[in-house]
């Protein structure tokens, strides 16, 4: 027999960890399980680093203002260097359906207190040295979006969780949630059993699978990305460049240079690979370094260093499914990021921590009602 | 003319080549066309290569061999590895000083698509092993792609002057591996099913089931049905205090820029770790006209063979074991290094330190697999098989034997061959891998007259050729076996023809002729290095085995065999007590000696473990105490593992340190490995066409 929680999350990640520290802040005696034997070693790790809070849905935007928040003071507040960089984000337009598309946006996101504005050429130009300036009709760019490592927040995270006394079980898997008639009680693992009133579904591209073993169905499904890493070179661009063009095979694609020097970049594949697979192919590299050298022509010369997969877990409309389960009292969902996890997950740890606390805010009925898992999943975010 | 380079050689030939002229920092140099941009700058005495970004340190050459980027800098604006990328007239090079600049051309350039191509077999790698499957293959018409990253066939086979161990029918032992790289390459250029590309690099092999090459700066995909990985071996390094300085590198860096290049990279070296490679660096390093201090060993014998730690010993060469290395100490490069005794617990015995003015601090602890193409294809399902050492750390005869075999498998997979493996073939390759037995103490024959062989062969290794080439067939190995020590059958019979003495690769044979005069024979002793040191008339230093002076005795006449002539045959006359003891003539000037005052060796913790990102020993201990048992957290909170080399050198080193912390190791969870394995730049992925200006892979 273990001793007793208040809340057992599910999953180390994205989520998990931000939704750990969130609960042990408040005085909530908080389980983490994951699978992998450390911190963000399921997708968090995958993420590449960018966060925003240029979206086109309220729900998000103030979710992410308050994640940029927290990581842009991170280390201020607490000392350990997370690489938090204030690079801002720039959607470069070439052609005039996208250019009205996100001016279309400009009234809700400022409403929302997002610092945006659409830059002529000439200012895009200067924020990205050398992109290809034929053709080009300017772009927006929100200058307090920025990049951290994600590698490091999660470890962040983790420190502050172990300070805040919440528990880890790393390399359990959970096999499935124990329920009480209509109540949680536990999970089970492969190891043990644990029991807590709450249960938290933080489980990512797992969630669904998880989710069944308590007979709750999650629209959340697996959809997989790739991403590659360069050598350093002196930083010459600090924001994150997002191509909402399409191309054959492949929807917008994105990269910025991280502290380091490094250029990071990832594409959305078009049509979506859907399932689990996880292991590197052959086409993403070719694919995205045809637009990367169209659009900036110098990068050229960089050489990849890694690459690797990553999964996101999609739901149909393209945003979060966070709240309690209906069927299931106890059961709470914190998942369905659709790759955005490591920049929603810091805002939605802490509207977590406030729904089991019970002490949710005006802004967070906005967010919850945008993210409800009992939504009707209909139309799509436009900057997805 | 530049100043390093080697302009005479005991063993290798060297050929006349115009200089072309190229600048460095500004000034200008000269070096070879086509020549790596690194061995031309070690050949005009230049081995700082740039500064670190972390934390300004010095970097250099370090693999020479394409795989840990240690030796960047900016070629024609840039960066580049040096020691894979070549030099031509008029190439402006500088050092690498912080992060480099991407050069600002924005000019939009053209992109075309990626070229693909098809093959029954593709084998990664061009040496031993690659080289004898691909010649199996060739055998049965397998249309077989062979890529190298070099701009020649052999793989490691090319750095090695010294004759080949194993047996002459079957290894071509006796033969000196550059020469076997020839033969190999010329037999593969008979099979017209066997493609080779040179200057092409494997990086990456992906799920589904492509192997990503570039080749001369050019990305193409290579769809094989069957993959071969030859890749070879990479070599393992230690943690000490100033490990990353420039002039602290490996063996097989070494020889690169000595024997193919023949470019002198030192003055005086250290020798750390007594296996066969760091036995044959000190060997090739005098044979180079590079002073050998000292080679350490921190096991109480040498690994390698006794035969080759013999020739060093006579030749002056001081060899320490149960000794490791505490540092190397310079400003901006290796002026010394500091050995000390290691007591039975493995720890540093107080006040034992010696210190060695040397600028090289040649590293040979051990090789490792270069396995992760294979594990990657593994893991993806691929229809993979690999050979020499990239599938088991042994000597290169046995690598030509997996090769072999593994090709043989392929064919028999493919369905094109339906024979047996010869057994013989596995038999063989298992005797070629063995380890040396233990030394044993051999009288030499009680008579003293005639003429006959004395072998100073005392350890069981797998060699033979003495007995293939006497043509009186008197000599034999004990059991005939492969391993089993030499013995003279008949003392009657011997011409004092001295083939043996040619062939023998460990230099372990001389011929004794009491018959012109008994009480001052002639013994004839194979000599490799400098022929000055030894002109007739000249009284030389003989040694016994061990390197003890026997007595100064003049050379009587030098003679050479058409087949080895490197190995001159010199004839000295000694006096009778000491004829059947000498074997070798001592060419070290003098012992060098430590300095009178050992250097203070700086705490452990400040070693390197991580070169790429410049990440401390302290780091990753201090990271392990807090609890960190997954590699890839490490990686996350310290960055070792995550630079240019992709953990190829740090990864054994961390793991050592978790069990130096006493870290069960059977809880700590290993790094993932991920394409790309070399890194590729972006504009070959998209097809940009290169000029000769972007070669730079």
């Amino acid at each position: 027999m273990t001793k007793p929680y208040d809340a057992i999350i599910a999953g180390a990640g994205s989520v998990g960890m931000p939704t750990a520290m969130a609960l042990g802040a408040k005085g909530v005696r908080t389980l983490v399980i994951d699978m992998h034997p450390s911190p963000g070693q399921g997708e968090n790790k995958h993420a590449i680093g960018g966060v925003r809070a240029t979206h086109s849905a309220p729900g998000k935007i103030l979710t992410c203002l308050r994640s940029i928040e927290i990581l842009s003071t991170w280390q201020s507040l607490h000392g350990d260097d997370i690489e938090w960089l204030q690079g801002g984000y720039l959607y470069p337009v070439y052609r005039e359906s996208d250019a009205e598309l996100l001016k279309n946006l400009l009234p809700l996101q400022k409403s929302y207190g997002l610092k945006i504005d659409f830059a002529e050429p000439r200012q895009v130009r200067a924020i990205v040295p050398g992109i290809n300036p034929e053709g080009l009709l300017g772009g927006t760019f929100a200058p307090e979006d920025g990049s951290i490592s994600p590698l490091l927040v999660a470890n962040a995270y983790y420190r502050r969780s172990m300070s805040l006394s919440v528990a880890f079980r790393f390399k359990e898997k959970i096999s499935r949630i124990l329920v009480d008639g209509d109540r949680v009680i536990g999970v089970e693992t492969d190891r043990g059993r644990y029991e807590a009133p709450v249960v938290i579904d933080a489980a990512g591209p797992l969630s669904a699978s998880l989710c069944e073993t308590a007979g709750v169905r999650v629209p959340v499904e697996p959809d997989c990305h790739e991403a590659a890493i360069t050598e350093p070179v002196k930083p010459f661009f600090e924001c994150m460049v997002v191509d909402i063009r399409p191309a054959p095979g492949s929807k917008n694609y994105y990269f910025y240079q991280n502290r380091h020097g490094q250029v990071v970049f990832c594409i959305t594949p078009d049509p979506p690979i859907v399932g689990m697979d996880k292991r590197e192919t052959s086409v993403f590299l070719p694919q995205i370094c045809r637009r990367l050298v169209h659009l900036l022509p110098r990068l050229r010369h960089l050489r990849v260093r890694r690459t690797w997969r990553g999964l996101y877990p999609l739901t149909p409309d393209g945003s979060p499914v966070v709240g309690w389960d209906r069927q299931v009292q106890g059961l709470m969902h914190a998942t369905g990021m659709c790759g955005q996890g490591l920049m929603l997950g810091t805002g939605v740890g802490e509207i977590v921590a406030r729904l089991v606390t019970r002490s949710t805010t005006d802004n967070d009925a906005v967010i919850l009602k945008e993210f409800s898992p009992y939504r009707e999943f209909k139309g799509a975010e436009k900057l997805k | 003319m530049t100043p390093m380079r080697i302009r005479k050689h005991p063993i290798l030939p060297i050929s006349e080549k115009d200089d072309i002229s190229f600048t460095w920092n500004g000034s200008p140099l000269s070096g070879f066309d086509g020549e790596m941009i690194s061995s031309a700058l070690v050949a005009n005495g230049v081995h700082i290569f740039g500064h670190h970004a972390r934390d300004g340190s010095p970097q250099g050459i370090f693999c020479a061999n394409g795989q840990c980027s240690q030796c960047l800098v900016i070629a024609d604006g840039r960066p580049v590895k040096a020691c894979m990328t070549p030099l031509r007239e008029g190439l402006t090079v500088a050092s690498v000083e912080g992060l480099p600049r991407l050069p600002e051309e924005d000019a939009a350039s053209h992109v075309s698509a990626i070229a693909s191509v098809a093959t029954e077999v593709l084998i990664i790698g061009g040496g031993p092993a690659g080289l004898s499957a691909a010649i199996e293959l060739g055998k049965l018409g397998v249309r077989t792609l062979v890529v190298d990253d070099k701009d020649r066939l052999g793989g490691k086979l090319v750095l090695q002057t010294h004759k080949f161990f194993g047996s002459v029918e079957d290894s071509y032992a006796g033969t000196r591996g550059f020469e076997i790289a020839n033969i190999l390459a010329a037999e593969i250029a008979r099979h017209p099913s066997v493609e080779v590309w040179l200057n092409a690099t494997a990086v990456a092999v992906f799920s589904d089931h492509i192997v990503g090459v570039v080749r001369d700066g050019r990305y193409i995909t290579v769809k094989p049905a069957k993959l071969m990985v030859a890749t070879g071996a990479r070599e393992k390094m230690l943690s000490f205090p100033g490990n990353t300085l420039p002039g602290v590198y490996g063996a097989g860096a070494f020889q690169t820029l000595v024997n193919r290049d023949l470019v002198k990279s030192a003055a005086r070296v250290l020798i750390v770790g007594g296996g066969n490679v760091g036995l044959i660096a000190g060997y090739h390093a005098i044979q180079a006209g590079i002073e050998v201090a000292a080679l350490i060993e921190a096991l109480p014998q040498v690994g390698g063979y006794k035969v080759h730690a013999d020739k060093l010993m006579r030749l002056g060469v001081p060899i320490f074991t149960r000794h490791t290395i505490v540092c190397a100490t310079g400003g901006d490069h290796v002026e010394s290094a500091t050995i000390a005794e290691l007591d039975d617990k493995w720890i540093v015995k107080p006040d034992t330190q010696k210190t060695f003015a040397v600028d090289t601090v040649l590293m040979a602890v051990g090789l490792a697999e270069v396995n992760e193409f294979y594990l990657k294809a593994r893991q993806f399902g691929m229809d993979v098989f690999h050979a020499g050492d990239a599938q088991e750390i042994a000597e290169a005869s046995a690598a030509m034997f997996t090769g072999k075999i593994e090709g043989l498998r392929i064919a028999t997979s493919l369905g094109v061959y339906s024979g047996e493996i010869p057994q013989e073939w596995e038999n063989k390759a298992t005797v070629l891998k063995s380890r040396p037995g233990g030394v044993v103490r051999r009288e030499p024959p009680s008579r003293e007259e005639g003429v006959f062989p004395v072998f100073h062969c005392l350890q069981e290794v797998p060699c033979n050729p003495c007995t293939s080439v006497c043509p009186q067939h008197a000599i034999h190995t004990e059991n005939d076996t492969i391993t089993g020590l030499p013995y003279f059958t008949d003392s009657e019979v011997c011409t004092g023809c001295a083939s043996c003495v040619a062939v023998c690769p460990g230099l372990s044979v001389t011929l004794v002729d009491y018959r012109k005069d008994p009480e001052h024979p002639m013994v004839i002793l194979p000599y490799e290095v400098w022929r000055e040191k030894v002109e007739v008339g000249r009284k030389v230093p003989v040694t016994d085995v061990d390197g003890a002076i026997l007595g100064y005795y003049a050379v009587q006449k030098i003679k050479t065999r058409k087949k080895y002539p490197g190995t001159l045959m010199v004839h000295v006359r000694v006096d009778r007590p000491v004829a059947k003891r000498a074997v070798g003539i001592w060419v070290q000037e003098q012992q060098i000696e430590p300095m009178a005052v050992y250097e203070k060796a700086p705490p452990p913790d400040e070693a390197i473990i991580c070169r790429c990102e410049r990440i401390t020993a302290g780091e990753i201990r201090a990271a392990i105490r807090s609890g960190v048992l997954d590699l890839n957290q490490l990686k996350a909170l310290t960055r070792a593992g995550m630079g240019a080399c992709g953990s190829k050198t740090c990864r054994p080193m961390i793991w050592r340190m978790f069990k130096e912390e006493g870290v069960d190791l059977g809880t700590v969870t290993d790094r993932v490995d991920r394409p790309l394995f070399v890194e590729v730049p972006i504009g070959a992925f998209a097809g940009a066409p290169e000029g000769p200006h972007d070669e730079t892979v």
